[in-house]
């Protein structure tokens, strides 16, 4: 496991650096979890492609130094599953936003959970569309603000894992730029595990979802992220009134499935032994 | 020279059987109407040759994982028509800007819109031109004859490999769907082309690099063990985004040229009684066939008229139609539209030469009775 600067020499382009993300964005601190659980697996880099769409989440791919597709907006699990279909052996990673995955993609998300096909999603959860300037997401939480609802959101938000799950992903997580060894530990589990994995990641937009709900800065998010998080395994033990206003990190889903790339491959080594047979 | 294989074949299937013989091994698309038999043809063949084949969740998605398989280096196809190439068409723009080669045949069908999904057209000619948004080069095959589908579905692969572009395959529903005697070709009498890739472990490689002699960068996969970033923003040629002038207009003027500089290599064109002619047709796909007949009929009552029929519909052959028109007075191009392929005619032709125009958008084929009153008339 390498450690600090170790890490960025090994797993980052460091020549492209240093990112174009806002001070206090929380991107960089979940790209960083990413690398550290890729890290920790000791994947065969050569062996390791990430793929992302459009957003500022999206941007990561560009940093970071494996096999790296910076696709069209929303579509990043389609290129992705495309990707992992032709060359199984590759360990494949989505990296996208709230906007990216449940809006324009969100049709992608659902059929990639339904396939259980064996690409780990790491969603950049901002709660905003934070590259065109602050326009509401379906992540926006219900009647808070983005400049394209300036009177509060009157759309209901996602629960993104609740959606995951209901679409059939077999790994379901959920943590915070704060949480970093949580988020670490989520990750890795993720990209271990055989099937479609999320991990949301909720990050921190001080310049506009911050600054659009009187949220505060950059440090301010974090303090609500650490206060207002609760882990889904102490959320039965506490007591209601402490459960009020909170948010619930932590795993939703771990089980195991028919992965749809192996369900492929048994088709293929049915038939070549079919045809062995009839020559 | 071993003995062809005849066979009774459908248009789309013998864009299928092309597409096999050239090396495709990666399929992804989504059912429509008249495109369907070309996925399900190659649902049930891939398998059992190791190839891949996905039914995707939109036609979006068919475009993206078809460039998502040729970036892991197989040949990849997707298939679909009007409503579905217009869906396409942002993710086709971006395997143009990244180079990722891959085939995309677009069955036409009458439009707009849902127009008659099982009648035939070639209302999608321009929208291949011109369908994704920003200069893009753009190659556009059309065959005239279910033989000539097998046979072009392979140029489109060379094509698509030699010159790292999305090219297409455009069909209209009376070729696709058209059944008729062919001569399967044997290996032996087509030239395969596969992309050109890095040397193993070379260092220093640089994904967008453009090497002394040759026409495009040379093309490592996904798991090759080249670390190399790929992007729909403007790119350096080590594929990293950059927001320089210079950068963007080097790039886009590449990705034009390489079509541009090599078009004599692209084009290609079939002529039918056009030396004497006086008046002549351009024609392609089934409507090709329609007029070849009318010429013929014509020629029986001694009108000097001729055929040129574009196999490559883009590039458009403009030096070959300019030339064309310098010592014959009169045009008529026939096609299933109100008028696409007659503009470039219109803006290449010489002063003297009249242009005609005969189009059909009913859902009904074009007849040679159709073609010669009008040639008639404009005689």
């Amino acid at each position: 496991m390498s450690q600090g600067s170790q890490l960025i020499q090994d797993n980052f382009r460091d020549n492209r650096l240093p990112h174009i993300w806002c001070p206090g964005c929380g991107h960089g601190i979940i790209t960083r979890a990413i690398a550290q659980a890729i890290d920790n697996l000791n994947l065969d880099k050569d062996k390791v492609c990430v793929v992302s769409g459009i957003g500022c989440s999206s941007r990561a791919t560009g940093y970071l130094n494996f096999n790296t597709l910076h696709t069209t907006h929303g579509r990043a699990l389609a290129f992705a599953t495309g990707i992992k279909l032709a060359r199984p052996e590759l360990k494949v990673i989505v990296i996208t936003g709230d906007g990216d995955a449940t809006a324009i993609g969100g049709n992608h998300l659902i059929h990639s959970a339904r396939r259980n096909i064996d690409i780990t999603t790491v969603l950049f959860n901002n709660k905003i569309y934070g590259m065109t300037g602050g326009q509401s997401s379906p992540a926006t939480p219900y009647h808070e603000k983005g400049t394209t609802s300036p009177y509060g959101t009157i759309d209901p938000d996602f629960d993104i894992c609740k959606l995951a799950i209901g679409a059939g992903a077999t790994y379901v997580a959920r943590s915070t730029a704060y949480h970093v060894p949580q988020l670490t530990k989520h990750i890795q589990k993720a990209i271990a595990h055989k099937g479609f994995s999320l991990v949301e990641a909720i990050s921190g937009c001080p310049t506009y979802y911050g600054r659009k709900n009187k949220k505060g800065d950059a440090v301010d998010l974090m303090h609500f992220y650490k206060d207002y998080a609760l882990d889904v395994k102490m959320a039965e033990k506490v007591d209601p009134e402490k459960r009020e206003g909170k948010f619930l990190i932590g795993e939703f889903a771990n089980e195991e499935r028919a992965e749809y790339v192996d369900e492929y491959m048994k088709i293929v080594e049915r038939l070549r032994q079919e045809g062995s047979q009839d020559e | 020279m071993a003995e062809r294989v005849i066979k009774l074949m459908q248009g789309n299937e013998a864009c299928v059987e092309g597409a096999i013989a050239a090396g495709m091994r990666f399929y992804a698309g989504y059912p429509i109407t008249p495109s369907t038999e070309i996925a399900e043809l190659c649902a049930e063949k891939l398998p059992a040759l190791g190839g891949k084949f996905i039914q995707m969740e939109d036609e979006i998605a068919g475009m993206a994982a078809t460039i998502g398989g040729s970036l892991a280096g197989l040949k990849a196809m997707t298939a679909t028509s009007g409503p579905g190439f217009s869906l396409k068409q942002e993710n086709i723009g971006y395997a143009a800007m990244t180079q990722i080669p891959c085939v995309v045949v677009d069955v036409m069908r009458a439009g707009p819109s849902t127009g008659l999904p099982t009648s035939p057209s070639q209302g999608d000619v321009m929208q291949a031109k011109w369908g994704t948004h920003g200069d893009h080069p753009t190659i556009a095959l059309c065959p005239a004859s279910v033989r000539e589908a097998y046979d072009l579905t392979i140029r489109c692969f060379n094509l698509a490999e030699k010159y790292r572009t999305p090219v297409f395959l455009m069909m209209d529903e009376v070729i696709g769907h058209l059944r008729e005697r062919v001569e399967v070709p044997n290996p032996d009498e087509y030239e395969v082309f596969d992309r050109l890739k890095p040397l193993p472990n070379e260092k220093n490689y640089k994904a967008y690099e453009v090497r002394k002699g040759e026409i495009v960068p040379r093309m490592a996969a996904f798991g090759d063990g080249y670390a190399f970033h790929v992007t729909g923003l403007v790119y350096d040629e080590y594929g990293f985004p950059k927001t320089d002038t210079d950068v963007a207009e080097k790039l886009i003027e590449h990705l034009m040229n390489k079509v541009a500089d090599n078009d004599e290599d692209i084009i290609t064109y079939e002529e039918y009684e056009m030396e004497d002619a006086e008046f002549f047709i351009i024609a392609y796909g089934g409507v090709a066939r329609a007029a070849k007949e009318a010429v013929k009929e014509c020629r029986k009552r001694g009108m000097k008229v001729g055929l040129f029929r574009p196999i490559t519909l883009w590039p458009f052959p403009e030096k070959r139609v300019h030339e064309l028109t310098m010592n014959r007075k009169k045009v008529l191009v026939a096609e299933m539209n109100l008028g696409q392929y007659v503009i470039p005619v219109h803006r290449v032709k010489m002063p003297d030469c009249k242009v005609f125009q005969y189009g059909k958008v009913n859902g009904e084929a074009i007849t040679p009775e159709e073609i010669i009153t009008k040639i008639k008339e404009a005689y």
